[in-house]
């Protein structure tokens, strides 16, 4: 018992490190959040969707707009760390790595969820939104499948931090392994919006993104002592 | 470059299997091409099957090969080093074989397509679920490329994990979208003639032992260039060594 508190005491030291890091500059939910809207505008102009064929689309390129957003801001959530070497003060640390590891995904769950609360309201004004379904389960789905994103990019970042071509790499790493997790959450997020699918298979879509979420947070944690101290 | 001396038995088995593998491939493409019968729908573009199909199975076995060798490497890495490179060799060879394979499979599976069902490619959960296997190595082997010398064997052995984890999840995913929408609906292989199964399986037989012998060829080239490395770093120690005061 004492362990964990002692465990959830180290996590919540790293979260409220990274929160106040990004409080500071802002810079990582700013790019997110203009790359997305950005993102939303070209998709737009690009297809010119209406009503009915908005409703089809949109969960998909909200899931796009957040997808590459997140691989933006993810890129530099390690960078930080690296300056005047506090990586290698965290690597000496006796502190566990995961207790890092879970610090740093949490803060990065939270910033994706501040710019989705803030593209939500601007995709039902372009797109002309009207959810057709429960809008209650997206708010289910919604954090269930940023997790999914947000856990294994955050592991892809740190296998980037000493490679070359940083950037290039982790969409290379990310995007193959999330495909499972993306279709979950495009399926289950535009059967809501269209009410097009059967509450079960809403419910199976949601179910299989949890356990997606779970396995990889698993692996996740038990591999990235190895990750950290590769050499 | 050291120069290995591998023991003259290893040789001759080497060229023995190379030459079996040629032989075995040669009677299976007699079997397929001359001696199993015109199949009754699609005609002579069938025969590709003894192709697609045993290029897509070792694309389908070979991955394991490289999952099981990226564990082994994770287990000793700290434990012995040396075994762990032994692994880790394996674990690359394998994943550029099984690239190989999967691509064969792909491009056959597109002929076919194209010749049979008039179209080259169709989101059907098999291709699906079979492009993003393709899709898993060459990022893996992309990873192995990117990352620097000293820790890429570590990057891609987690990698390895990785991938093969989420192998499972996307068939699953997969089949479980593609079953709730209308698609194309195509009969598998159904079942095949009793007169076809001597060229399938010759055919089976010799990729099997094909790429079984590349992995092994490529297995012995890694090591090769691996001890070439500790060899130079060893060059480098003593050198180091006799210029210090």
């Amino acid at each position: 018992m004492n362990d964990l508190t002692s465990y959830l005491g180290h996590v919540f030291g790293h979260l409220r490190k990274d929160l106040r890091i990004e409080w500071r500059s802002r810079d990582s939910i700013n790019g997110m959040l203009f790359f997305s809207l950005l993102v939303v505008v070209v998709f737009s102009l690009a297809f010119d969707p209406t009503a009915a064929v908005s409703r089809q689309i949109s969960g998909g390129i909200l899931w796009v707009a957040l997808l590459f957003a997140t691989v933006t801001a993810l890129n530099q959530s390690w960078t930080r760390e690296q300056n005047n070497q506090v990586l290698e003060a965290q690597r000496m640390a006796p502190a566990p790595a995961s207790a890092l590891f879970l610090g740093k995904a949490l803060a990065n769950m939270i910033f994706v969820l501040v710019v989705e609360a803030v593209l939500a309201p601007v995709f039902v004004v372009f797109y002309n939104l009207h959810v057709l379904g429960n809008p209650w389960l997206l708010a289910i789905i919604l954090p269930l499948g940023t997790w999914a994103l947000v856990v294994n990019g955050t592991f892809f970042a740190v296998l980037g931090l000493r490679t070359r071509n940083r950037e290039l790499l982790l969409p290379l790493l990310l995007l193959p392994i999330s495909l499972p997790a993306l279709l979950e959450m495009v399926q289950a997020t535009t059967g809501v919006l269209t009410a097009g699918l059967d509450p079960i298979q809403i419910n199976s879509w949601i179910i299989q993104l949890a356990g997606y979420d779970i396995i990889f947070t698993i692996i996740c944690l038990l591999l990235f002592d190895t990750v950290l101290n590769a050499e | 470059m050291p120069i290995v001396i591998r023991p003259a038995i290893l040789r001759n088995a080497a060229w023995l299997w190379f030459f079996g593998a040629l032989a075995i491939l040669a009677v299976g493409f007699r079997e397929a091409i001359f001696i199993a019968p015109t199949e009754a729908t699609m005609g002579d573009v069938q025969r590709i099957f003894y192709y697609h199909v045993p290029s897509a199975l070792m694309g389908l076995i070979f991955p394991y090969v490289n999952f099981f060798a990226s564990l082994a490497y994770l287990y000793w890495r700290r434990r012995d080093p040396l075994k762990a490179l032994a692994a880790d060799a394996l674990a690359l060879a394998s994943a550029e074989v099984t690239v190989v394979f999967v691509s064969i499979g792909l491009l056959t599976g597109m002929l076919w397509a194209r010749a049979s069902w008039g179209i080259w490619w169709t989101w059907d959960a098999r291709l699906t679920t079979y492009l993003l296997l393709w899709l898993l190595y060459v990022s893996y082997l992309l990873l192995r490329r990117f990352s620097s010398s000293g820790e890429s064997n570590t990057l891609a052995a987690v990698i390895s994990v990785f991938a093969a984890v989420d192998v499972p999840i996307v068939y699953m995913s997969i089949h479980w979208w593609r079953t709730q929408h209308p698609s194309p609906v195509f009969s598998g292989n159904g079942s095949l003639d009793p007169s076809m199964w001597p060229a399938f399986l010759w055919n089976v037989f010799g990729w099997g032992l094909w790429g079984v012998f590349i992995i092994l060829f490529r297995f012995a080239l890694e090591r090769r260039r691996q001890l070439a490395e500790q060899d130079d770093a060893l060059t480098a120690i003593e050198a180091s060594l006799e210029t210090a005061p």
